[in-house]
């Protein structure tokens, strides 16, 4: 696995939001890695930082906030600190965008055609003609019926789902090597999200294409994603394989994550629950960010952060995972 | 006592206190506007001399330029007009015949408005498209004209004497009537906005009254953008007034406003007296500028999207 | 023992919009009035002290039916009945209004962001007037906020102070302070995040328990209508497609919607099974396909399908279902097996 170089990779990134209020750190100290053809799920209640992230990677944080520390390096190359105009080219060429409100993205004034063949034209080899039938076959391709018809009709003129899988095709059709979809199938009914979600993973697949999939729908990260973050207050708190993650949580805060999601197969007495909610970025507690919520807080938790360290063949920034930690034993024994 | 504290501290640490110790210019203008209001208000009190007192009046101190110039008496600071009434008195005292009018056609234009408002966006389809036109056909009569007619109509159907009596009150009524379509449409887009929201819903479901929702739940929902538009309207209303007065139709001259000021001292301009118009003229310019700038600030700090 | 007059019932309700263009305009270009069937013929009951809940895809109707069943609507066709009262006679009389209240979906606009939480939840005690007493109307309020989890003294503060599940807490203290007895929820937990909702879900499980509430609860979610219901509705464009007792709708679903709605749930215990997209889309209610609204996006539709709604009736095989689709009253609906086979 490490022969193969990833495509995107986030070292130490922390972003910050100077406010009259103080500093708000957003994001501390992210870490990760996506490999060609890789998909990364990242879960978390909301305001934990998954967009943030997006918009990081991206190039749009949104002022006052800046990137305050790490590096963020797209084949290698660093790409947090290029001049605006570059990271312009970047992102429209390198970096394919998918966000949540598929109207946004898309231009009402310009029928869907137009708009893929303009991208295709900017980023792409390909005369206007070319573009053309590359459009059509990019319309084909995600799914929507008599695409050469179709593909002159405006933004209004489709569905919800439709669109939304125009907007995939915009994300797509000048080949990126790295995709960031914030919350995509969000704002989709879940019969349109199933068709949205295979179509995402097999195009990621088939191009080799590193994903980074944003969403607080579990169910989707389970099918879509090979890999998953969990984050918690502006940090990646656990970080591993699927279906580790979701069968064998190691870090409590995911656990209870994974734990309140409500099965469909069968009715609970009582369904498992978080207490408390999570912190303002102004009043994360000292130590793990998680301690007033958390069952199995220790003296440690209360003084020292936790970095993350292997736990249960994932990572989990969690001090029960440290050599010695007394709840570890404490665990083992229980 | 503590909970006044507690709301005294509440505002110096809200984003709107911050956002205006942040803009210099609105500290300025709030100060020039805050001395502007004062001296109006207290006139009676601080002014130097009492222009209406026809006993201290005296012929001979008529057209004494400001005191800084060579002829320049130092107990007038910016001279006298044609009757030898103390021209920055005269001003304090204008300025609270100003100042009395815009406010109260504010207050008129912005019962109205909020009236009509609330109704059209909240009953909505007829009585929304009956009053809307209404206030799209009053939106194309400007104030000044609206104002010389109803002042006109006053003027004919009252004796000259009941007419001066009442003619605070016709100006007043005649500038405050033609503003409030602006103050009418602000809040039915707000209403509109508010109306459909859950919490309104929620007052639906318990069952209380149409009105009641509108005054307990609407109403304090759509007030900032009111309070905007009445801080630029009050200057507004203050020129419209002083238009009135300059063109002789508004308050009667025997309380004179500053718009008065102007017209009286306009006669003497270009024999000399330049000092009678242009003092009033400026206190108006300053007056209405200060006033507005807070408004645009005020604004800006309601609205989060323009930062 | 148990009231067998249901605590709310409706027959054949349905509640259309008039979403013509302007008169002028429709008559430059001739065309008629447009009307938006949001809810066309819906029946259900409600026994005391039990939960219905009604899902269904964004756009079906659901927040109409609990519009039309709380009174913002008013029906365009059919009745509801509220404890053995037309609603409308129900609601002139505030002594009756009070036993009924609604939770909404959006916890940040379902509370009146410049009242204080005190009063937003005394709210109801005032207008309903059962109780005058200012010490009396605060204790109530404190011993309503400690029952949904917050503390009294949060009374005090503004909505903005609090977390989207903190705010659906105060909602949840609002609706239970006129003491109903009948809840209608619409969507309470969609705007909030998993673990959140868990929080919210066993709130308002308790509270049923203790108070002997009855819920009408709507979600588009499966497996939360699961974790909360006695019975599930299911709704497909304005009009109830299957109406079953919860475990039989789960174990057995009879309707092809309800089959392919459980079969696009994405697979979280991850046991490799195939998630089978619907195909097609939501069609509008302003055009609505003839014949069985479903039949556009159905496997098992055929030429009756196309020409004849499907009636609501007992299926055979799981007589406790009310089912409206002709493939299950003619047998040839495949029960037990897949309702697509998946192309390899
Ligand atoms: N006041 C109204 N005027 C016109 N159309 C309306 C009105 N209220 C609802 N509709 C329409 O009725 C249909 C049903 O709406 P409803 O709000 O009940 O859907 P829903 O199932 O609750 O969807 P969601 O999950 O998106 O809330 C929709 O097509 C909606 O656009
Ligand atoms: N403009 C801003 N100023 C200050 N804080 C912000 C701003 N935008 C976002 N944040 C904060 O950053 C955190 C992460 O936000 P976001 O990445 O959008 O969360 P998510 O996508 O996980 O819901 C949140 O606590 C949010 O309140
Ligand atoms: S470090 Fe301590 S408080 Fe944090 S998650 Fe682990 S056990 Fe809980
Ligand atoms: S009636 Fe026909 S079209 Fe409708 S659900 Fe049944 S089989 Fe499908
Ligand atoms: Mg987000
Ligand atoms: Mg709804």
């Amino acid at each position: 696995m490490s022969d193969i170089k990833p495509i995107l990779e986030v070292r130490n990134l922390r972003v910050e939001f100077p406010t009259r209020r103080g500093l708000l750190v957003a994001l501390d100290d992210v870490s990760f890695s996506i490999a060609p053809g890789e998909v990364l799920g990242v879960v978390g209640e909301s305001g934990a930082g998954k967009s943030m992230t997006g918009a990081a990677i991206i190039g749009l944080l949104e002022p006052p906030g800046r990137i305050a520390g790490g590096q963020i390096l797209l084949e290698g190359r660093r790409i947090d600190n290029l001049p605006y105009q570059d990271l312009r080219r970047i992102r429209g060429r390198e970096i394919g965008a998918i966000f949540q409100d598929p109207l946004t993205t898309l231009n009402p004034l310009y029928t869907v055609g137009a708009q893929l063949i303009e991208t295709m034209v900017t980023h792409l080899p390909l005369n206007p003609a070319q573009a053309r039938a590359k459009a059509i076959e990019w319309l084909e391709l995600v799914g929507i019926p008599a695409a050469a018809q179709r593909i002159d009709s405006y933004p209004h003129e489709f569905s919800g789902g439709m669109r939304q899988r125009v907007v995939i095709a915009l994300a797509l059709c000048a080949e990126p090597k790295l995709i960031v979809a914030d919350e995509p199938t969000t704002a989709l009914d879940v019969s349109i999200q199933a068709q949205v979600i295979a179509l995402l993973k097999r195009l990621a697949r088939e191009k080799g294409t590193a994903m980074m999939l944003v969403t607080h729908d579990m169910g989707v990260i389970a099918e879509t994603a090979d890999r998953v973050a969990v984050m918690y207050a502006g940090r990646i708190v656990e970080i591993g394989a699927v279906r580790n993650v979701v069968k064998h949580a190691a870090h409590p805060y995911s656990s209870g994550l994974m734990g309140s999601i409500p099965p469909v197969s069968r009715r609970l007495d009582r369904m498992q629950q978080i207490d408390g909610a999570m912190p303002r970025l102004s009043a994360i507690p000292k130590g793990c960010p998680y301690n007033p919520r958390c069952p199995k807080v220790f003296d440690r938790c209360m003084v020292e952060r936790p970095e993350l360290m292997p736990a249960e063949g994932n990572l989990a920034a969690c001090w029960l995972y440290a050599d010695g930690a007394p709840a570890a034993e404490a665990k083992h024994h229980g | 006592m503590a909970r006044t504290q507690g709301a005294m501290a509440r505002f110096l640490d809200s984003d709107i206190w911050y956002s205006f110790t942040r803009s210099p210019i609105t500290v300025a203008s709030a100060i020039v506007a805050f001395i502007c209001i004062g001296g109006a208000v207290l006139a009676p009190w601080i002014a130097p001399h009492n222009p209406f007192d026809l006993a201290s009046l005296q012929l001979m101190d008529a057209f004494k330029p400001p005191a800084w110039t060579e002829e320049g008496d130092p107990t007038y600071w910016l001279g006298t007009d044609d009757q030898g009434r103390d021209v920055l008195s005269a001003i304090m005292y204008g300025a609270r015949v100003s100042l009395l009018v815009g406010f109260c056609a504010v207050l008129l234009s912005v019962s109205v408005g909020i009236t009509v408002g609330l109704a059209a966006g909240y009953i909505g389809g007829t009585t929304d498209a009956v009053l809307m036109r209404i206030a799209d056909i009053k939106l194309t009569f400007p104030t000044i004209l609206v104002a010389l007619l109803i002042d006109g109509v006053v003027r004919a159907a009252l004796p000259r004497e009941v007419h001066d009596q009442i003619a605070l009150y016709v100006v007043i009524f005649a500038i405050g009537i033609s503003n409030w379509p602006s103050f009418a449409r602000t809040v039915r887009g707000s209403t509109l906005v508010e109306r459909n929201k859950e919490y309104v819903q929620a007052a639906r479901v318990i069952g209380l009254s149409r009105s009641r929702i509108m005054i307990t739940h609407v109403l304090p929902n759509v007030l900032g953008p009111v309070l905007v538009i009445a801080t630029l309207n009050l200057g507004f209303a203050v020129l419209a007034e002083a238009t009135l007065s300059f063109l002789g139709v508004g308050v009667p001259p025997t309380q004179p406003s500053l718009g008065t000021l102007i017209r009286i001292g306009n006669d003497f301009l270009f024999s000399g007296e330049w000092w009678i118009t242009i003092f009033p003229g400026i206190a108006l310019i300053v007056l209405v500028l200060s006033v507005n700038l807070l408004g645009d600030w005020l604004r800006d700090a309601l609205n989060p999207k323009l930062r | 023992m148990a009231d067998a007059t249901p605590m709310l019932e409706t027959r054949d309700v349905a509640r259309f919009f008039d979403v013509s263009r302007p008169p002028l305009q429709r008559l430059l270009a001739g065309e008629g009035k447009r009307m938006l069937r949001a809810v066309d013929g819906v029946s259900f009951s409600i026994p005391k002290g039990t939960t219905l809940s009604l899902v269904g895809e964004s756009g079906c109707g659901k927040s109409t039916v609990a519009r039309l069943v709380v009174g913002l609507y008013s029906p365009t066709r059919g009745s509801v009945i509220f404890d053995g009262r037309d609603l409308a006679e129900a609601r002139a009389d505030s002594t009756q209004r009070r036993r009924m209240q609604m939770i909404f979906q959006d916890p940040y606009a379902s509370l009146n962001p410049r009242w204080r939480v005190r009063d937003i939840i005394a709210e109801p005690i005032r207008a309903f007037g059962l109780s005058k007493d200012k010490a009396e109307i605060e204790a109530r309020v404190g011993q309503l906020l400690t029952q949904v989890g917050l503390s009294p003294l949060d009374g005090a503060k503004f909505p903005h102070e609090f977390s989207g599940g903190q705010r659906q807490r105060i909602s949840i203290a609002r609706a239970l302070s006129s003491n109903p007895e009948f809840l209608v929820c619409d969507e309470p937990t969609s705007a909030l995040d998993v673990s959140v909702q868990a929080q919210i879900l066993n709130l308002m499980k308790d509270l049923q328990q203790r108070l002997g509430l009855t819920y009408l609860f709507i979600s588009h979610n499966l497996a939360v209508v699961r974790q909360v219901s006695d019975r599930v509705g299911v709704m497909y464009l304005g009009r109830l497609v299957e109406l079953a007792p919860a475990e039989t709708l789960f174990e057995t679903p009879r309707h092809p919607y309800t089959r392919a709605l459980m079969e696009a749930i994405p697979d979280l215990d991850m046991t490799g099974r195939q998630r089978i997209p619907v195909g097609g889309e939501v069609p509008s209610p302003i055009n609505p396909p003839s014949g069985c609204p479903f039949h556009p996006r159905c496997p098992l539709a055929n030429d009756r399908c196309k020409a004849e709604i499907p009636a609501m009736m007992p299926a055979r095989g799981t007589p406790q279902t009310l089912v409206a689709c002709h493939a299950v009253e003619e047998g040839r609906d495949r029960m037990g097996a897949p309702l697509v086979e998946a192309v390899g």
